[in-house]
């Protein structure tokens, strides 16, 4: 079998087998649902629930893109901000590296002190995703070859033509890179607020139903919204992923096969 | 422009570019140059021969003015024109085509030339590459790529830094071949870095051997062979004695550098 095949068919096997086991468990230990539902009742809950946990998968993500894209813009932004003027840079980037470590748990609740509680989620999700937008991009727009700046010295090329013709393009790998964390984290960040606003239990997003239904002993609610939010990750991550390979299959190592 | 034909080789022609006492000290403290005197007729191909390390490339960048001398002066008796540079390395933007490759410089000074593009695509043997990216290209074409982008502006004076040190031999004789057949065509003025002795031997009229650390003029030798130059002189008796004495300049240049 090739490399191909098996990248596909390893993991589903793993899958399968992880199911059964937990299946089997759950039978074999008479575990009760409220405390570990099966599989297939994680399903049925799943499609029972379809409109209701829909709904609310709907609005996380939309605060998610939300977040993402300012997060990508701002980022960027904020990036070529700092090449091109260093004083800015200096005056503002300890501020961006401590929003960065101080944990977004402990931020989220004051957030929702002062913010209308969709604004706060938004603020959550922008603060995590836009460091490493920021940081990734930062990096590729100084990785720039010095032999090509020269190169474009030499035509007495304008800063903005700088910018624009060389280190905008020579950074794209590393923004890509950049974005492909910030859409996982974005995610992360809106979750978190939405956790934290549940205990105040004004809204209807996916972590919101999650919080909701252990209240409630709902677990297998919980499962099925927990299993939502992992196949959004992993489609924002797939997403970004086809993005950033479209985006440079034509001249970046990173995006072609090698042939052995 | 000179107001002397440009293939006037004789030693009366006015010099396109002279370097009085040019000195050069890094903030490393390293001093690259220290009294640089050189007068660069028009139309003439000069080789600057010496070990690594004795400030050639850095004679060359100044020349071109992306480095400041740190005294001395660089004069341009007849006007200062556009400079064609061709560094060690292809130095092209991974993410640009060869044509857009090739027609940076005109992007960068607002001038569109597409006529120029191929002409000068077909002039290095590239014709049919034009929609190529660099990474599809083997050394040897991406060079020849980066010599069509020096020769697009149809610059008086080519500044070449070591362009054919990391090709092949075989790759490096045609190259050779190549450069000699575009500069006997175009006329053109050749500054032409190198530390290998037989490179500069058959490409130059006049070597000019420089001391290492810091970096000034040894000696001089003219190589008053005839053009066209091909693989009988690359063989013959007349270039092993020009080669000979070049290499005991060179050895002779380096032990004077090295009581230093």
């Amino acid at each position: 079998m090739n490399q191909g095949v098996l990248r596909i068919c390893l993991p589903v096997f793993v899958l399968v087998v992880v199911i059964l086991l937990w299946d089997l468990v759950v039978r074999v230990f008479a575990i009760p649902p409220f405390v570990l539902p099966g599989p297939g009742l994680v399903l049925a809950t799943l499609i029972s629930d379809a409109s209701l946990l829909w709904h609310s998968l709907l609005v996380t993500l939309t605060l998610t893109f939300e977040g993402f894209v300012l997060a990508a813009v701002g980022g960027i932004a904020l990036a070529v901000t700092f090449s091109q003027w260093r004083l800015v840079e200096y005056s503002l980037y300890p501020y961006a590296v401590i929003l960065q470590v101080t944990p977004i748990v402990a931020i989220a609740p004051l957030l929702l002190i002062y913010l209308p509680q969709p604004l706060a989620v938004l603020t959550c999700a922008w603060i995590v995703a836009f460091f490493p937008v920021l940081a990734n991009t930062t990096l590729g727009l100084n990785s720039v070859d010095h032999n090509l700046l020269a190169l474009f010295e030499l035509y007495k090329a304008s800063r903005w033509q700088i910018l624009w013709n060389l280190k905008l393009p020579s950074a794209l790998p590393q923004i890509l890179t950049g974005l492909r964390i910030a859409g996982g984290l974005s995610l992360i960040g809106a979750v978190v607020a939405e956790i934290a606003a549940g205990s105040a239990g004004a809204g209807s997003g996916l972590a919101y139903r999650i919080a909701e239904s252990g209240y409630r002993l709902n677990i297998p609610r919980m499962f099925a919204a927990l299993l939502l939010l992992s196949l959004a990750g992993v489609a924002i991550f797939f997403a970004l992923s086809a993005i950033s390979y479209l985006a440079l299959r034509r001249w970046h190592e990173s995006a072609i096969d090698r042939e052995d | 422009m000179s107001v002397l034909p440009p293939n006037d080789r004789s030693p009366g022609n006015l010099p396109i570019v002279t370097l009085r006492g040019v000195e050069k000290n890094f903030s490393n403290g390293i001093r690259a140059l220290d009294g640089l005197n050189l007068d660069v007729r028009n139309g003439e191909f000069v080789s600057l021969l010496g070990p690594s390390g004795c400030g050639k490339s850095t004679a060359l960048r100044i020349i071109a003015g992306l480095i400041a001398p740190s005294a001395g002066a660089v004069e341009w008796p007849s006007g200062a024109g556009q400079i064609g540079f061709v560094f060690q390395e292809p130095t092209l933007m991974p993410w640009a085509d060869v044509s857009a490759n090739v027609g940076l410089p005109f992007r960068l000074t607002g001038k569109d030339d597409r006529g120029a593009v191929g002409e000068a695509l077909e002039r290095v043997g590239l014709a049919g590459f034009s929609r190529s990216y660099p990474r599809e290209l083997s050394g040897g074409m991406k060079m020849r790529v980066s010599i069509a982008r020096a020769l697009v502006t149809r610059p008086q004076l080519l500044l070449m830094d070591e362009p054919f040190a990391a090709l092949d031999e075989i790759t490096r004789f045609r190259l050779n071949n190549d450069l000699l057949a575009v500069w006997r065509d175009l006329r053109r003025t050749v500054i032409f870095v190198t530390h290998s002795v037989f490179e500069s031997v058959y490409l130059s009229q006049r070597i000019v051997v420089m001391t290492p650390r810091p970096g000034g003029v040894f000696t001089e030798i003219v190589i008053d062979a005839p053009y066209p130059r091909d693989e009988r002189f690359r063989t013959s008796s007349e270039y092993a004695a020009f080669c000979r004495q070049a290499a005991d300049a060179l050895a002779q240049a380096m032990a004077s550098g090295a009581s230093l």
